[in-house]
């Protein structure tokens, strides 16, 4: 399809009221990290959304300051919790970037690589994860580090290396995991991208901690993607692409939730009835996929969490709040109890919690001087809170905040509260 | 002289400022938080440096060219709308806190620092800065002087203006002038800076602001009581007051809004009252245990259907969740939300409200209204769409039918919002001609090019 002659406009298109729900009164700047960085108004969500008006009423054209403002934007949603009017940000920054993709169709190289080769097909990218994995383990990733060969993938890539996550092993297992004890509940498990490959510990840690709270497990093998990556940057066709095949993957009907625990995803899945709204033959199944999503710490606390009985833990942690769970999908207390739950942990409110760490998708990539920045403030308020342990639900944010720690030579440690939870089950007495 | 030369003259003017005149950019000044109110400017600068404003007016008169200041740009009266052809002068990168006396309780600031950063400030040195606007988490302090900005706590505490101390301003020919300083009193000479409080720009462009701070008070107590009628709310607050009692809060909401908050937020309010009261009382933890009693007696005594005393801080900002809703609850009802604030003696506010949905009937819109019982400043809220213009007519007709009625009550048009461009046609309703005239020879003698916020409040000519 040759997008110039789809005359299909995303923010024409949108319903308006959306649009017109921003009564411009100024409450989100201060939640916007792009506007507390630059102090410009068209930096800020209500001068975005401005601008999109604009575009939607063809008042402005679809211009290159528009897209640099639509791509500068983290769509981090702090504004959407602040926001008095309700305006939902999300749809109108998904819709403003899929009509610059739609206009100003002009790939960078990392888009192609990233999003349109890498993170929509799993094969591809265990492939991928396989072969940095192998240059992890034969030091051959070391080696060009240490010696500077590596400067000659070009100066960003040198910048971004200490970016790329550490390999595991073992990648996540498919298949059906069953209830230990009497079955409560039978839910899918979305095993993710970069989850798969860089913490396959924490789907396995899932699997147990729900295995443990007596639910049996489906990790379905044909899933894909979610396809946030995409919905959030742009590329809707893709994005529904995957949410297609993830629709089918999943046995629908003999599940009774299906579980991500990955923030970002997440906050994707639960819009799939949105995405696929005007798909008749996907329309009714992802209406039903999307009430049954649930990120698994909301699960968890809403089904009745096992509180582990083992020795108790005795370490300081701090909760980094994803955007995609605060902001994307209201969850703020759920991880905190499931925290607060495990014996031992000294769980300290960090300051500036839910704001921002830079991560942002594949903002680190695109926009590394602010992500940088926004990753140091995120690490002077960890430092701050004295823990030694910062929890997180999302990869992105664990690979921003562990890169950052590293950088700066500090010792810290960064867990989904899930693997902590499922350390607490294991370290139980045998037969508790 | 071409575009080009001017902006040299202010890239010269002010080194290391941001200077914005992309179509994007203007679009993003083009409005404040004004409904329907929009306007592009000319460019936009974000001077790094309070120093080099004078310099920037300079340039401005110079190339004939207004200057409208700008805050964070949450007014609701169009004060910071860019008026055609002009230069937006942005203070958001003037937020420096300068000093904090805890000696003589005062504190210095640019006008860009927000007045949380002002409140929390004082707060870490255990003081307390009362005004609170509804935006407060962004409205910079600088705004809150030029629009003498008020808040929940005016009727104990008072208003912006009662807590500036001295201003440093540049006048429109580019010189500056400092005026008040930390002592309590000073008569030498015209209080000048009573000038600036509230002149809304069009009088100079503030560069720092001497504010004056409070002990904090070491206790607070919180209720909710709800009534079967207004009236029943307006005679307790009367009577707490009769007994010499100054609460820091008495908000009200009517029964649209009371309604929309418990749908919005579900804080168990009883939707058969037809109004509710948030009560405050703080000081001195003896007092106001004993003023909470009284109050919470005089609400019972008044009829109340339901009284809520909170036992924690926790519980006393769930009560309080109920007031602070109001604008959310509503605003999520209709595309356009215009809020006003009218406001009347004390005396005459349940005649106000009656009257305010009395119009909405008649000219069939949907209103709520909230506000301070305390002080008379209410806050109806018109639900509308901007994009309906026959809707939009009635609005402004309901409006003028309600500053009408609030002038006759003996109140004004603007309790806290300021006049702007919102209400400049009714300011001769509420000031008499030879007043009015006082202000245009005052405008005219401090900006005789008239290159200040022009067309704001009222025109010169």
């Amino acid at each position: 399809m040759n997008p110039a002659n789809d005359s299909r406009s995303f923010l024409r298109d949108l319903d308006y009221s959306v649009l017109q729900q921003c009564i411009h009164c100024g409450m989100c700047l201060p939640s916007c990290p792009t506007y507390d960085a630059t102090k410009r108004e068209v930096s800020s969500p209500r001068g975005r959304i401005a601008l999109m008006r604009a575009v939607a009423d063809g008042e402005q054209p679809v211009s290159g300051h528009f897209s640099e403002e639509m791509y500068f934007c983290l769509g981090c949603l702090a504004c959407q919790s602040v926001c008095p009017a309700g305006v939902n940000y999300e749809e109108l920054i998904e819709a403003a970037r899929a009509e610059v993709q739609r206009v100003r169709p002009n790939p960078s190289l990392s888009r192609k690589i990233l999003l349109r080769w890498l993170f929509s097909s799993r094969a591809r990218l265990r492939i991928a994860a396989r072969l940095l994995w192998l240059a992890q383990r034969s030091g051959l990733e070391a080696f060009a580090r240490r010696t500077g060969l590596i400067a000659l993938l070009g100066k960003k890539m040198a910048e971004l290396a200490p970016l790329s996550p550490r390999i595991e092993t073992h990648f996540t297992p498919y298949g059906r995991f069953p209830a230990r004890g009497p079955r409560k509940m039978r839910v899918g498990l979305l095993a993710g991208c970069v989850q798969d490959v860089a913490f396959a510990s924490v789907n396995r840690d899932t699997i147990e901690v729900l295995q443990a709270n007596g639910h049996e497990v489906v990790v379905p093998p044909a899933q894909q993607c979610c396809g946030s990556l995409h919905g959030h940057n742009g590329e809707h066709d893709l994005a529904v692409e995957l949410a297609r095949a993830n629709l089918e993957a999943f046995p629908l009907e003999q599940l009774d939730a299906i579980l991500v625990n990955s923030a970002g995803c997440g906050s994707f899945m639960k819009h799939y009835d949105q995405a696929l709204a005007n798909d008749s033959c996907h329309a009714d199944r992802a209406a039903v996929w999307s009430g049954k999503v649930m990120d698994v710490s909301e699960f968890l606390m809403h089904t009745g969490l096992r509180t582990p009985k083992c020795a108790p833990l005795g370490a300081t942690v701090t909760y980094h709040d994803a955007c995609h769970l605060a902001h994307g999908q209201a969850i703020r207390g759920e991880p905190r109890q499931l925290l607060a739950s495990i014996p031992g942990i000294d769980l300290r409110e960090l300051k500036e919690a839910d704001w921002c760490c830079g991560s942002a998708g594949i903002y680190n990539i695109t926009h590394p001087d602010l992500a940088a920045e926004l990753a140091r403030r995120k690490l002077r308020n960890i430092q701050a809170s004295g823990a030694k342990i910062v929890a997180c639900a999302n990869p992105g944010c664990a690979i921003q905040i562990d890169a950052e720690a590293r950088r700066a030579g500090l010792p810290l440690v960064v867990r989904h509260p899930v693997s902590l939870l499922a350390e607490a089950y294991r370290r139980e007495a045998p037969g508790a | 002289m071409s575009h080009e030369d001017f902006l040299e003259d202010l890239r010269r003017a002010a080194p290391g400022a941001d200077l914005l005149d992309s179509p994007e950019d203007l679009l993003a000044y083009s409005f404040d938080g004004t409904p329907a109110l929009r306007q592009k400017p000319l460019a936009v600068i974000l001077p790094a440096e309070t120093a080099h404003i004078p310099d920037i007016l300079r340039a401005a008169v110079k190339h004939d060219v207004p200057v409208v200041t700008r805050g964070s740009g949450t007014g609701l009266s169009g004060g910071s709308v860019p008026a055609p052809g002009s230069l937006v002068l942005g203070t958001a990168r003037l937020n420096r806190i300068l000093e904090l006396d805890a000696k003589n309780l005062t504190l210095r600031a640019e006008p860009g620092v927000t007045t949380l950063q002002i409140a929390e400030a004082a707060e870490a040195a255990g003081l307390f800065y009362p005004p609170d606007p509804g935006s407060m988490k962004i409205s910079t302090i600088g705004g809150n002087v030029a629009e003498n900005s008020g808040g929940l706590r005016g009727l104990k505490y008072g208003v912006t203006r009662d807590y500036v101390m001295g201003l440093k301003v540049a006048l429109a020919d580019g010189s500056v002038l400092e005026t008040g300083n930390k002592c309590v009193k000073d008569v030498a000479g015209f209080s000048i800076k009573d000038l600036f409080v509230g002149s809304e720009g069009t009088l100079g462009v503030i560069l720092e602001i001497l504010l004056r701070l409070l002990p904090k008070p070491a206790a607070k107590r919180t209720m909710l009581a709800s009534f079967p009628s207004m009236a029943a709310a307006a005679a307790t607050v009367s009577e707490i007051i009769e007994q010499r009692i100054i609460p820091c809060t008495l908000e009200f909401l009517d029964k649209t809004t009371l309604r929309c908050v418990e749908d919005y937020a579900k804080v168990g309010l009883p939707l058969e009252a037809e109004s509710i009261l948030l009560m405050e009382t703080d000081g001195h933890p003896a007092v106001v245990e004993a003023e909470a009693e009284r109050m919470a007696e005089l609400a019972r005594k008044n009829g109340a259907i339901r009284l809520d005393l909170a036992k924690d801080d926790a519980e006393a900002a769930r009560l309080s969740s109920a007031r602070r809703s109001a604008f959310v609850a509503l605003a999520r009802l209709a595309p356009t939300t215009i809020l006003e604030d009218v406001t009347v003696p004390r005396s005459r506010l349940v005649e106000m409200v009656e009257f305010i949905q009395d119009v909405a009937r008649r000219r069939e819109l949907k209103v709520g209204t909230f506000g301070h019982m305390g002080d008379g400043n209410l806050h109806p809220t018109f639900l509308a769409n901007e994009k309906n213009p026959e809707e939009m007519k009635r609005v402004e007709e309901a409006f003028d039918e309600i500053f009408r009625k609030a002038i006759e009550l003996g109140g004004t048009i603007t309790g806290e919002h300021g006049v702007g461009l919102a209400k400049k046609a009714y300011l001769p309703l509420a000031i008499a001609p030879p007043a009015l005239e006082f202000m245009r020879k005052i405008k005219r003698a401090l900006d005789p090019e008239g290159v200040l916020n022009p067309g704001k409040i009222f025109d010169v000519s």
